[in-house]
């Protein structure tokens, strides 16, 4: 596109209308700033189009790579390329910053055109982590976007939102700087190259191995985020904003699981096979005690975030298991619950607006007074709940029969989510959609407008498209897939 | 390729009548959701008999029709497999839905929720179309989970009724508890069979047979054993068998409709259905069909055992289905899966006209469904009347009636079956037909005999709870014709199919390969010998042993209910713990209220005040920024600006580097 390399305009096109959309400056030019932002959102996923369309789906090996020498003396490179998992991811990411910019269109009326250029820049660093093929450009893109979703938080977040905010930089933060720690290592040890490509063949012994693995660990699993730190997503969440929620859920998140795919797995693959128990292990209680942790929340939203860590749960259990259906469901279950959390963070957005209050006791009887919305709400918790023909079943049921192959006992317990998913969503879903009217508040409210109708149907065509026929998906990811597996499975001790 | 077409217009028709009436509801108005929707089931019943009569010429077929999913090299795909049984399945369920559509013009005649009560049917119609047509596993569970999602919607169609409410959750998630235990089986069919489709993994299931589990269990397990108790675990969610029996009856909160069509006739017996498919798996393993019997039996003679007890006229038919159920149960454990489909299709047909004529009762009665306000309505409602009493004839096994042929023929199976277990299944069947006669005639004679109790019963004694009030004085009458239509039409074969289709269905080889039963087992074979003829077997009911129980049972609740109407307060009286303890339902509703349900919460709250609230964050997150401060706190005071202070440091400093540097050496 005008020259540009597509992986670059990507990347780039979204952070320059960031700035542009910045530039309109004060709340007076508020309209100015919506309508810029929504422009560049949109572009921001058209000129990533061609990106599907021209993904050779029987290729192993990066495509549409870029590479420009960046810093010489430290032999670091602009970088870039996509497989079939990052393809997903990036589509997933600019299709989510057009919906949260028109999400926000009317709920936000301070500082619009920050709001609105955060959302646009963390797209667009969001895009060069899930397409750097060097390492120091991978860290610089993934510690970038702490910044923005920091401001979001903090800015536009609820009460607490300092706390929140804080505790979300800090507890990710830590754990990056250790992953700093184990490239500089991965640097020397691979003669001086910041490629990700190099470290795919550069021998490593087993303890080293097992030091970056745990390091580039401390990273991931905050971020994904794996038990037991997991806790500073729930008070992000509470704190967020609905489109920070959105973003945090729908993208955030897999840059963690992103991680283990595109660094753990092929940079260290002796040490992710020696401790995958250990990974597999926590990945289970995720699933089992935040199940049950999730029944009791009383806030909708923490219980939306409780569901996530519960759903990210299966997706480090599917990178783990080391088998194409674990894999790729993990992949699917990812794009997954990008589109199902975004859309039950907008349905509680939705109620949020009207009634300002988050707490499942302050509704009752919703769908006597918003029958579509109730409509929509049941779908994404179906989803939630993992029922086919929902997106959200085809990366669950890959998973488990992933999983079969490798343990009985672990299916066992990754197959409770069909029961604690259930009663988590449908009994919150009951108590806030069901029901006679339960207060004033609820008698008051009005249905979604064309607005939130147009934002919602588009997440549930999607969400029903891939639960019918996610033959796309899984053509996309197959042979990327395959050939990390393949990778995975030769040592490199 | 043209039975394509038909196959895919026969799913298809009822999804787009589902939508149309779902999505533009408010545009086509009432009269256009019912037409739209009842057009499309009439299609699918149309087409549902085209591809009957194919299949009888032989017109079988397996294929796909579109590629869902590739996933590591193996094709997952959406398919149909057309053949006996699956034609059998799909005439039933069309035809039973296409009465049930015409009856609800009248019964949810006034209900707002018109139009999204007919997308609701029409939607659970496409899903039952789908689960029988499956060639695989996966859509097989597709379609489980989309009827459990429409029996949900339907549960709870009267949203507002908080017994409604709970009743749908409940059945959605006991449902789970099963389709927890059918995804398990259906992984490890993929682990070890390599693929998903019926015909490959039926073809491979002999190798399989001796072969054992063994993934990282430590347990050595018989693999076909697993694979189809797990498989079973889904059927006792889905076609309610105990201990997973629970949300049917409080599934009677949906409108009556509903549970004629979903809860009765279609997707209760989903369980059934798919367990006769699997029978080439389930022919490989004793042991799992014994299970499979042991179940069936406690819950055909336990649910029937409830059903005396209840006065609310839904809920007794309900626990007559859970009952029923249990006998196509213990019918598919002594391997005789076509005996298990011929009730399937008896019951459905019966089972429906028994719970639209409750329906009518209840329209008559102005929405009271306690039994103990109403009696008499014979002459006040003809119609229903006579159909209830043939419905109910047909469900006791009265001879020549529907039921009778093949509830006679399973208990004759069951006694001939050597299947471990069978002695004890074929007492609990025996008794169950005693207790079967008591409940439903004594729900008969409440209903239709004796004195009107409507009149003097105003709204003070009134002992139910659908939130109606308004009981003065009433007059029943007999409801509309598209209430009675449906009735007549579905008490036809409710008398005669049983006569027409025992010979050709059970005897006449009619199932062909598509069940397999192994020749040891094959007791259905043994039953033919003696077979000869509809008549001959009518006739011989009347000597038998059932038979005569059924009168006893019937005599004593003609006794009880019209004789001596005194008598059962008396003996409720006089054996209060038997009383109590069936009136609980053996307590198994509280107890997973407080166990699982209670249990569940209570360890949520318990992890996460304690792990996520008070460890994780209060000690390691906060506790961490706490002992960050606290050290910031110490070395605050160390800055104190004092020239001296910095001093006086910097001397211990150089002196401590001192030591240490001397003392290295």
């Amino acid at each position: 596109m005008f020259g540009l390399a597509p992986l670059s305009t990507v990347v780039w096109l979204p952070i320059v209308a960031g700035i542009v959309v910045l530039l309109t400056g004060s709340d007076r030019n508020a309209a100015a700033a919506r309508w810029l932002a929504l422009v560049g959102a949109v572009l921001g996923f058209i000129v990533a189009l061609p990106l599907w369309t021209g993904f050779d789906r029987a290729m192993s090996g990066m495509q549409f790579e870029e590479l420009h020498p960046w810093i010489e003396t430290f032999n670091i490179n602009y970088h870039l390329g996509i497989d079939g998992i990052s393809l997903l991811l990036i589509l997933l990411n600019c299709f989510t910053t057009v919906l949260v910019v028109i999400a926000g269109w009317s709920v936000i009326r301070t500082r619009v055109s920050q709001y609105m250029a955060a959302f646009l820049i963390l797209s667009g660093m969001m895009n060069g982590v899930f397409s750097s093929l060097d390492a120091a450009l991978f860290y610089v893109f993934f510690e970038a976007t702490l910044i923005p979703m920091f401001i979001i938080i903090g800015v536009w977040g609820g009460p607490n939102r300092v706390y929140a905010a804080l505790k979300f930089f800090l507890y990710t933060l830590l754990g990056s700087l250790l992953t700093l720690v184990a490239l500089i290592y991965l640097y020397n040890a691979s003669g001086g190259s910041f490629s990700l490509l190099d470290y795919y063949g550069t021998p490593i012994p087993l303890a080293a191995q097992v030091l970056v693995f745990m390091a580039f660990f401390a990273a991931f699993a905050v971020k994904v985020p794996m038990w037991p730190v997991h806790t500073w997503l729930p008070d992000a969440h509470v704190e967020a904003p609905t489109g920070g929620s959105v973003v945090l859920a729908a993208i955030m998140l897999k840059l963690g699981a992103y991680g283990f795919i595109r660094l753990s797995l092929p940079i260290v693959p002796d040490a992710s096979q020696h401790l995958a128990p250990l990974v597999i292990g926590l990945s289970l209680v995720a699933v089992v005690y935040i199940g049950l942790v999730a029944l009791v929340q009383s806030d909708m939203k923490k219980l939306i975030a409780y569901s996530s860590i519960s759903h990210m749960g299966f997706v480090t259990l599917g990178i783990f298991i080391f088998n194409p259906q674990g894999m790729q469901g993990a992949v699917i279950q990812m794009v997954s619950h990008g589109f199902v959390s975004g859309a039950l963070f907008l349905c509680v957005g939705v109620l949020y607006d009207r009634v300002h209050s988050r707490q499942i006791a302050d509704y009752g009887g919703v769908v006597n007074r918003m029958p579509v919305f109730a409509a929509f709400f049941m779908l994404f918790a179906m989803a939630n709940a993992g029922l086919p023909g929902t997106s959200g079943f085809v990366g669950e049921f890959l998973v488990i029969m992933g999983t079969m192959s490798v343990n009985f006992w672990f299916t066992l317990a990754a197959a409770s989510t069909l029961i604690f998913g259930a009663a988590y969503t449908l009994w919150m879903y009951k108590r806030v959609v069901f029901g006679e009217v339960a207060n004033e508040k609820v008698a008051a409210l009005s249905d979604v407008n064309g607005r939130e109708i147009f934002v919602l149907g588009l997440l549930a065509a999607v969400v029903l498209f891939i639960g019918l026929y996610p033959k796309p998906l899984t053509d996309v990811l197959n042979v990327s897939v395959t050939a990390l597996l393949e990778h995975v499975a030769v040592s490199k001790l | 390729m043209d039975m394509m077409n038909v196959y895919l217009v026969a799913a298809l028709a009822p999804l787009a009548g589902a939508l149309i009436a779902g999505l533009f509801g408010r545009q086509i108005g009432r009269a256009g959701a019912h037409w739209v929707t009842i057009v499309g089931v009439a299609v699918s019943m149309v087409a549902s008999a085209i591809v009957f009569h194919d299949v009888m010429q032989g017109g079988l077929f397996n294929g796909t029709v579109y590629t869902w999913a590739t996933v590591g090299g193996l094709q997952l795909e959406v398919g149909f497999l057309i053949d006996q049984l699956s034609a059998t399945m799909m005439l039933v369920v069309t035809s039973v839905s296409l009465m049930v559509h015409i009856y609800t013009i009248g019964y949810m005649a006034d209900d707002p929720g018109y139009q999204r009560f007919f997308s609701y049917i029409s939607l659970f119609t496409f899903s039952m179309m789908m689960l029988v047509m499956s060639n695989n596993f996966l859509q097989l569970f597709f379609g489980w989970e989309a009827v459990g999602l429409v029996s949900y919607l339907l549960i709870g169609f009267w949203y507002k009724k908080p017994t409604a409410i709970y009743a749908n959750l409940k059945a959605f998630l006991v449902n789970r508890v099963g389709d927890f235990g059918f995804i398990l089986g259906i992984a490890l069919v993929f682990v070890y069979f390599g693929s998903l489709d019926y015909a490959e993994v039926f073809a491979l299931a002999p190798e399989k047979a001796g072969e054992y589990t063994g993934i990282g269990t430590g347990v050595q397990w018989p693999l076909i054993t697993a694979i189809c108790i797990c498989l079973f675990v889904g059927a006792m969610g889905k076609s309610a068998q105990f201990p997973l029996h629970v949300w049917l009856p409080d599934s009677m909160e949906g409108p009556t409709p509903i549970s004629a069509l979903i809860h009765a006739a279609t997707m209760v017996t989903a369980g059934i259905f798919m367990v006769a498919r699997m029978s080439p798996l389930y022919e490989l393993s004793e042991t799992a069909l014994s299970l499979v019997l042991i179940v069936g039996a406690i819950t055909a003679l336990f649910m029937g055992l409830l059903g005396i007890v209840q006065n609310d006229v839904k809920r007794v038919v309900a626990y007559s289905t859970l009952s029923q159920l249990g006998y196509m149960t213990v019918a598919l454990g002594a391997s005789a899966y076509s005996v298990a489909i011929f009730h399937l299709m008896t019951h459905a047909f019966f089972k429906a006209l028994l719970f639209l004529a409750a329906g009518s009762v209840i329209i008559g009665m102005h929405h009271d469904q306690d039994m103990r306000n109403m009696g008499g309505l014979r002459r006040k409602m003809p119609i229903t009347w006579i159909v209830s009493l043939l419905g109910s004839l047909a469900l006791i096994g009265f001879p020549f009636f529907a039921g009778f042929y093949s509830k006679e023929t399973i208990i004759e199976a069951v006694h001939l079956s050597q299947t471990p277990g069978a002695g004890v299944a074929w007492l609990a069947l025996t008794v169950g037909v005693f207790v079967t006669a008591l409940y439903t005639f004594r729900m008969y004679f409440l209903v239709f005999e004796g004195k009107p109790r409507y009149e003097e019963g105003g709204a003070s004694q009134a002992g139910h709870d659908d939130g109606h009030d308004h009981h003065g004085p009433l007059d029943p009458h007999e409801s509309p014709g598209v209430v009675w239509w449906p009735l007549v039409a579905l008490a036809v074969p409710s008398v005669i199919i049983g006569a027409i289709a025992i010979e050709p269905l059970l005897f006449g080889g009619f199932f062909g390969e598509s069940i397999m039963v192994s020749a040891e087992r094959d007791v259905v074979a043994i039953v033919g010998e003696h077979f000869h003829g509809w008549l001959a077997m009518g006739l011989h009911g009347f000597a038998t042993l059932p038979f005569w129980l059924a009168m006893a049972g019937v005599a004593l609740a003609w006794f009880l209910y019209l004789h001596r109407p005194d008598l059962p307060g008396k003996i409720k009286q006089a054996a209060q713990p038997l009383f109590t303890l069936l009136d609980q339902k053996y307590y198994m509703d509280r107890f997973n209220d407080w166990f699982f349900a209670g249990g569940a919460r209570s360890l949520g709250r318990g992890l996460w005040r304690f792990g996520d609230v008070g460890i994780i964050d209060g000690l390691f997150v906060n506790g961490s920024a706490k002992v960050v401060g606290w050290f910031a706190g110490i070395a605050r005071k160390f800055q104190s600006g004092f020239v001296y202070h910095y001093a006086f440091t910097m001397i211990i400093g150089v002196f401590v580097l001192l030591t240490w540097w001397f003392l290295r050496i």
